[in-house]
């Protein structure tokens, strides 16, 4: 069998969904840092993004499943936790479609730049902590409307 | 003692003390004044719980052939190497951020320096902890602040927690061997350095909350070194013990 090429399966995973954001792919997300092959060994590298999500070990299964599905059989999976996963590398295709599903993206600012549903800026904090270790709940003072921000690490 | 006998009983103190503070943090899952506050403990608690898979995961290793469950789970009370403030009892809402901040404050100043440690994974693993530990601070800071500086019996109870605490916090800056001999590895800072940095800090946010620092620099000692532990770890330990225990090898 001939082997897919890295370009072919960085596609792949990018069609893989965050399984707590699920409008977004563990590409988009930023945790995918390297796909290699070594013979017919496909290793990809995974940087966690919170060290206690649980979602963690969701998303390597869901790699392993979707590369399986491909017809890759010898996986192998490997942590880095060094340099640490910072929001940075989000992709922008993954912030806008965060900010569509009503998820404010991160910002350096360390808040969001306005509420994802009206637009309006005048926002306040909630709590820094939000659904999920990576989110933070915010408020519209516009819409009233509670949202979700998107912690910027 | 070897180096290498004092790596492990660094990484001990290190995953010790976010495991055990991990696991009281999480008791209040359910049970916080308010949603906001129960959704932030729970995801502080699950936060050291990470910390303590990288810092237990890395002493398994260096033990020879162990996991971080290993370690958490089958070893008793004389074993542990957190200090004693973290394994004292909840108390109530005000003395459960007064203990977070305490300990955040350390926290965070540690995770510093062990940013530029000589060894690599532990320097990865202070890396990754400190974004977390930063907003950590950040949150038990701004809470211990308003309900310091907010009611007459917010403040009240928040005096009581910082005097009932601070006998717990100088055990964090106690040197012994161990740190002697990690800081000449440098792997890790000695502990009596950070001190100032902490003092300024705390007394800064403290100040702030319109709260008293105790003068009496009286230090409880012992959980650091597992000499004696409060008999309040061996309770927290049958809670979180006890399914492996009953059932050695239980998954899911």
């Amino acid at each position: 069998m001939t082997r897919a090429s890295v370009k072919q399966v960085w596609d792949w995973l990018d069609a893989v969904p965050d399984p707590e954001i699920p409008v977004i792919s563990v590409v988009d997300l930023g945790i995918v840092r390297d796909i290699e092959w070594d013979s017919d060994t496909l290793t990809v590298t995974v940087t966690p993004t919170y060290s206690g999500c649980p979602a963690t070990s969701v998303i390597s299964w869901d790699i392993e499943t979707a590369l399986r599905n491909h017809g890759i059989k010898d996986i192998r999976l490997q942590t880095r936790i060094s340099p640490a996963w910072t929001t940075d590398w989000l992709s922008d295709k993954g912030r806008a479609k965060l900010e569509e599903f009503g998820i404010a993206p991160p910002q350096p600012a360390g808040g969001p730049e306005r509420c994802p549903r009206c637009g309006s800026k005048a926002v306040e904090k909630v709590s820094q902590f939000g659904s999920t270790p990576c989110k933070a709940h915010w408020r519209c003072t516009g819409c009233l409307e509670p949202f979700d921000y998107f912690k910027c690490i | 003692m070897t180096r290498e006998d004092a790596f492990l009983q660094f990484l001990l103190r290190m995953g010790d003390n976010t495991l055990i503070l991990g696991h009281r943090v999480s008791e209040w899952c359910g049970h916080a004044p308010v949603l906001e506050e129960d959704i932030a403990l729970a995801n502080t608690a699950l936060d050291l719980i990470g910390q303590t898979q990288m810092w237990l995961g890395l002493a398994g290793e260096i033990e020879g052939a162990k996991s971080a469950d290993d370690l958490a789970f089958l070893r008793d009370a004389w074993d542990f190497r957190n200090v004693l403030l973290v394994e004292v009892p909840n108390g109530d809402f005000g003395r459960t951020l007064m203990r977070q901040f305490l300990f955040d404050a350390w926290h965070s100043i540690m995770l510093g320096r062990l940013m530029t440690s000589s060894d690599e994974r532990v320097a990865a693993i202070a890396e990754k902890a400190s974004k977390e530990v930063s907003y950590h601070l950040e949150r038990s800071g701004d809470t211990v602040v308003g309900l310091g500086d907010g009611t007459e019996e917010s403040h009240a109870r928040m005096q009581e927690a910082l005097d009932y605490l601070w006998p717990y916090v100088g055990e964090m800056f106690a040197g012994d061997a161990v740190d002697a001999e990690m800081a000449a590895a440098g792997i890790a800072p000695d502990p009596a350095g950070l001190r100032e940095e902490y003092d300024a800090l705390v007394g800064r946010v403290l100040g702030e909350a319109t709260l008293t620092i105790p003068e009496s620099r009286f230090a409880h000692k012992g959980g650091r070194d597992g000499r004696m532990h409060t008999e309040h770890l061996g309770h927290l330990l049958t809670s979180m013990q006890w399914l492996q225990r009953a059932y050695p090898g239980a998954s899911w």
